[in-house]
């Protein structure tokens, strides 16, 4: 009897070994374990054993299922790793091929540029607003102390639709719209940017472009001063431009501003020695600034001798062209596609 | 402003490179554009021409020996009027001269070892010279050195600063103004004007009359000079109107001239013979004739100021004087007109007829001083180089505040602006250094200000005086000190820009102005265009009203560049009036062409339903979720109606979106405009958690058979009411037509889910819902169930 069971035992693990796939296993299972298998036949005959040799040939049955169902249990594992094996094989890809292209877009320059700008002032406590570019005569010229017949209206050449309403020629009309409004007059700290209109078309000026103007308003013994539009400049020139730049303030006129300066930047790509960009002069000037004049004070309904304050403002296609290296301006207005998809990632921080 | 620094010593006592000259102008806000020599050419020294023969090989060229003090060079020369004894000027081996170098060599087997120059080749601008400064060599006086410099001994070893000035500053407009700026930056005074002349003979007043008869002329000074001789001006007037821009005509034209450059006071000469004896200054009668100076007859207006004689106009005031009264070689006696005319009357003039060295002058204002000094001034230049005599007198007309202002600032004030503790004391020597006079009492600086500051009237100029000569360098930056506060923007453009990037679109930078005849393009909406009074070209006259336009034409742009694949965007402006009412709209437009993703074996083009799906993820991520719908209604002729659409969201039409209309063109080219403005004025609901059902949901697919003009968005309606609310979503996913259903119908296949927050739905409850949406859309819209 134990050399019976021996012997099916050692025919099992031959047949086991000889499997190849998970259906000859499942056939050998039921062949070697099923109802109709010599095991299960030992175990029914157990009942004609005597008393004494039922226990013992019980348990020499019952191991030898064991151990087979064991045996079965390691081999179906290998054939299902050896399976898994094949399918990654037959999966293998090359990798080296291109993904899909989900089209992505591009954020234009200018607007890189003015979100910059606008994040900048906002952490500095500034509200961004925003003013109509079709402008009245008011707003753009006489709330910023330029009668009808200043001589600097002529240096603004202008694209009047009416002889009230203009394309406004610069941001600042976004100035007197800001002191207006507020009604309270309290202290004003404020960033616009936007499109601007001059009558003029050329290489280095285009008709439309854009400006960004800032404005800061506060309670005469606060003292907001020059020495505050220098520190408040530096900080946006190094954010903008490039942490070694320097800045120079040149005394200026604007009529909307006294006294007034012209803001020259070291030039970035010589580094001050004087090269193309900066004409030879080691500056290039970025931008207008200064105290705000006191006829525009009044003109907006702020008491001159109770606040006082300072602007200043800038082209905002020049700061794109440095930022990115573009060298002509005109390239900000053809709309190339394939310039546009140039400016499709993260600015670097 | 072009600036002799020959000229500016005659007044301030400087000894500085130009350069550094023109550096520290600019500090102090007076930028250039130019700073270097009048003549730029190196090497060059005087010589005599010691022998002088035919170059054995040439029929026009000489072969000269020429002393040059250390040595004597032999020099090839083409020159006509090269010969022995004349004293020249010679470039060496190694002189610059405009546009060459010299060098030593062989001309036609001679040795040559410089040139002979002429003037023209020392590089005066083409206006400057004679006809014989470019016919043959420079032929010198006997007096000059040999050896010597010859640009020293033709006074042309000048510095020129060609300055950039500022609208407020036409005190600089003259070499006594730049002297006063230059004093104060080097702390150096001013030199007087020299003014001396004699007066003889009966008074002007007595054989001369003038009147003012408008408020636009507010001082006028009328002297006489008789006996002028008319000739070559001397050398250094020449070279200082060269060196300022101004071609020397005679010294009596030339004097005025002078006169101008130095005290920043235009003046006019007539020929006293010409004139008569009376000068009136008047506006112009509407359509007035008068010819000018340079023989071309103007038609006024009465907006322009006129100098008349008894019976005409013999000027036009300001900008150009008349023909017939002009100074001739034959002139002997002159009138001379000192006077001061309203600055924007002159400006308009001058930019109808003639912007001049004058009127660029009177257009800055003129300080009344100057008006006495100029007048003094050339008196004693005829007399002394036009052998003149000044009939005694003046005839004068002023009603000019002479008077000079006073300003009173504090220490404090000076400070509280620039942020500064500049002492006292330093403050004090900015007013001292410019010429200010000043008295202090406590701490209040009472600043007498000079006429010829007509930039200043408030102390805020003053403080601008003080940092501008103290230096602004010397002021150091900080942030201001106040209240902390949140800064505050409304993001949503931005967040719709970011949006759209990443849906694929590029952003565009497009100009608003376009010609008249697209501004009702891409748009059925009642409107009045507007139009510049004054455009640059026809083809932008007109502010864009739909964005489309624009946005089209950047697609043609980039199409004709072999660009297929163009998905762009832009939020910008559309201008109108409507009404009474001048308005513009924040708008937010798309354009899609060609392909919009791809990768292997798989890519998509552009269609309506892409493009749709934009406008759809746009509006869904604003928050607009189940409120907008898509209407077809009449479009543009621009625009396919039948791929088309208004999009409406609560009622409003708020945009349009469509195919480009096929006589537009041949591709497939999609758009939409959205009115922001309008958009967002619907209101939006906090974005809040909503329950997730806990039980299971049911998918349920239903493929309906309806008529082929059927609109989905009707269906989906239909089935939604029906499912009511345990229908929670529903999804288009297949549309077929053809074989199986009939020639005019279509299939539509939707997704339906169901879900249930209070319990899991059974099979019943579902297939009970089912029939209930089979029936409602077989009544409603004629669906059958696709079998």
């Amino acid at each position: 009897m134990e050399s019976k069971i021996e012997e099916l035992k050692k025919i099992a693990e031959e047949k086991i070994k000889n499997i190849q796939n998970s259906q000859e296993l499942q056939d050998l299972k039921v062949q070697l374990l099923g109802k109709k298998s010599e095991i299960s036949n030992l175990l029914k005959g157990l009942g004609s054993l005597s008393p004494e040799e039922r226990p013992k040939v019980g348990a020499l049955v019952n191991k030898a299922r064991t151990e087979i169902e064991e045996k079965i249990e390691k081999a179906e594992k290998k054939i299902k790793e050896k399976m898994l094996e094949e399918k990654i094989q037959k999966e293998t890809i090359d990798i080296t091929l291109p993904g899909t292209k989900i089209q992505r877009g591009s954020k234009h320059p200018v607007n890189r540029v003015i979100e910059e700008i606008e994040d900048l002032f906002v952490s500095m406590g500034y509200d961004v607003i925003s003013g109509p570019e079709l402008e009245t005569d008011e707003y753009c010229f006489e709330r910023l102390n330029l009668p009808q017949g200043h001589p600097a209206r002529d240096m603004q050449d202008s694209f009047y639709i009416t002889n009230e309403y203009l394309l406004r020629t610069q941001t600042s009309a976004v100035q007197a719209r800001a002191m207006v409004a507020n009604t309270e007059k309290t202290p004003i700290r404020m960033i616009c940017a936007g499109k601007t209109y001059r009558r003029e078309d050329d290489a280095t000026h285009s008709h439309q472009f854009g400006q960004v103007e800032g404005l800061v308003i506060d309670k005469k013994e606060r003292n907001v001063s020059l020495a505050d539009l220098k520190g408040t400049l530096e900080i946006f020139v190094k954010k903008l431009i490039g942490k070694n730049c320097e800045l120079r303030f040149r005394p200026s006129y604007f009529p909307f501003t006294e006294p007034s300066y012209e803001v020259d930047v070291s030039c970035f790509k010589c580094g001050g020695k004087g090269c193309s960009l900066c004409k030879q002069t080691g500056w290039i000037e970025v931008l207008g600034a200064g105290i705000v004049h006191p006829n525009v004070l009044k003109i907006n309904g702020y008491d001159p001798e109770k606040f006082g304050g300072f602007a200043f403002g800038t082209g905002l296609e020049r700061l794109a062209m440095f930022k990115y290296g573009i060298p002509d301006m005109r390239y900000l207005y053809t709309n190339d596609i394939r310039f546009l998809s140039q400016f499709d990632r993260k600015d670097e921080e | 402003m072009k600036l002799s620094t020959n000229f500016l010593k005659d007044y301030v006592d400087i000894d500085v490179d130009v350069k550094q000259l023109a550096e520290d102008m600019t500090r102090v806000g007076n930028e250039y554009d130019y700073a270097g020599k009048l003549i730029n050419a190196t090497k060059l020294v005087i010589g005599e021409i010691v022998e002088c023969v035919d170059h054995p090989d040439s029929d026009h060229l000489h072969l000269c020996k020429v002393n040059i003090g250390k040595e004597i060079l032999n020099i090839v020369c083409g020159a006509p009027n090269a010969r022995k004894g004349i004293k020249v000027i010679v470039a060496l081996d190694g002189a610059e001269l405009p546009g060459k170098t010299i060098k030593k060599g062989i001309i036609r087997g001679q040795e040559s070892n410089g040139m002979l120059c002429s003037i023209a080749e020392l590089g005066l601008e083409h206006k400057f010279l004679k006809p014989e400064d470019s016919a043959g060599i420079a032929e010198l006086g006997q007096d000059a050195k040999i050896g010597e410099d010859p640009i020293k001994y033709l006074q042309m070893d000048d510095g020129v600063i060609d300055f950039e000035l500022t609208a407020n500053r036409g005190d600089l407009l003259s070499i006594l103004g730049m002297a006063y700026e230059v004093g104060a930056i080097y702390d150096k005074p001013v030199k007087k004007v020299d003014l001396e002349h004699k007066e003889s003979g009966e008074d002007i007043n007595k054989q001369f009359s003038i009147e003012v008869k408008t408020e636009n002329c507010k001082k006028l000074l009328v002297k006489k000079v008789g006996n002028v001789k008319i000739e070559e001006s001397p050398t250094f007037i020449k070279n200082r109107l060269i060196a300022s821009g101004i071609r020397p005509i005679n010294n009596v034209v030339d004097i005025s001239n002078y006169v101008m450059l130095e005290l920043g006071q235009p003046l006019h000469f007539y020929d006293a013979d010409r004139l008569g004896n009376k000068l009136v200054v008047r506006m112009a009668e509407e359509g007035e004739k008068l010819t000018t100076l340079d023989n071309v007859e103007r038609t006024l207006s009465a907006e322009d100021i006129v100098i008349a004689d008894k019976t005409h106009g013999v000027g036009l005031a300001g900008v150009m004087g008349g023909l017939e009264t002009e100074v001739e070689p034959d002139t002997k006696n002159i009138i001379i007109e000192s006077a001061i005319f309203d600055s924007v009357k002159i400006r308009k003039t001058s930019k109808k007829i003639l912007r001049s060295e004058a009127s660029n002058r009177f257009e800055k204002g003129i300080d009344p001083e100057r008006t006495t000094m100029a007048i003094e001034r050339a008196c004693k230049l005829l007399e002394e180089y036009a052998g003149g005599t000044v009939v005694t007198g003046t005839a004068k007309y002023d009603v000019t505040n002479n008077k000079e202002k006073e300003i009173d600032i504090t220490f404090q004030d000076v400070n509280d602006v620039l942020g500064t503790v500049i002492p006292n004391k330093e403050i004090l020597e900015v007013f001292r250094k410019l010429g200010f006079t000043y008295s202090v009492k406590g701490e209040t600086i009472k600043v007498t200000v000079p006429t010829r500051r007509l930039d200043i009237s408030i102390k805020e100029d003053l403080i601008e005086e003080v940092s501008r000569i103290y230096g602004v360098d010397n002021i150091q930056g900080k942030l201001p000190v106040v209240p902390m506060r949140q800064g505050s923007y409304d993001k949503t453009q931005r967040e719709i820009r970011n949006r759209m990037i990443a849906l694929g679109l590029h952003e565009t930078l497009s100009y608003i102005l376009i010609n008249d005849k697209e501004v009702n393009e891409y748009t059925l909406d009642e409107f009045e265009p507007l139009k510049l009074l004054d455009p640059i070209t026809e083809d932008r006259n007109t502010l864009r009203y739909s964005m489309i336009t624009s946005l089209y034409k950047i697609y043609e742009y980039n199409k004709s560049r072999e660009q297929k694949d163009i998905s762009i965007f832009e939020i910008g402006k559309g201008f109108y009036k409507k009404g009474e009412v001048y308005g513009e709209d924040t708008k937010l437009c798309a354009l899609m062409t060609g392909r919009y993703s791809s990768g292997l074996n798989n890519f998509k083009n552009v269609d309506f339903y892409v493009i749709k799906g934009v406008v759809e993820e746009i509006l869904d991520y604003l928050g607009y979720n189940g409120r907008y719908s898509f209407i077809r209604k009449e479009m543009p002729k621009e625009i396919h109606p039948g791929q088309s659409a208004y999009i409406n969201v609560n009622g409003t039409d708020v945009g349009i979106i469509g195919k480009i209309h096929p006589s537009v063109t041949k591709d497939d080219v999609y758009v939409f405009e959205i009115n922001l403005d309008e958009l967002l004025k619907k209101k939006v609901g906090k974005m809040k958690y909503k329950e997730i059902s806990k039980y299971p949901s049911i998918n349920k697919d239903i493929a309906l058979v309806v008529d082929k003009n059927a609109v989905s968005q009707n269906i989906e309606k239909v089935i939604k009411s029906a499912g009511g609310s345990l229908l929670t979503n529903i999804e288009v996913f297949d549309i077929y037509t053809g074989i199986g259903i009939g020639a005019d119908k279509k299939s539509i296949a939707y997704s339906l889910t169901f879900s249930d927050m209070k319990k899991t739905l059974t099979d019943e409850e579902v297939n009970n819902l089912m029939e209930k949406i089979i029936e409602a859309t077989s009544k409603k819209c004629g669906a059958e169930l696709r079998k």
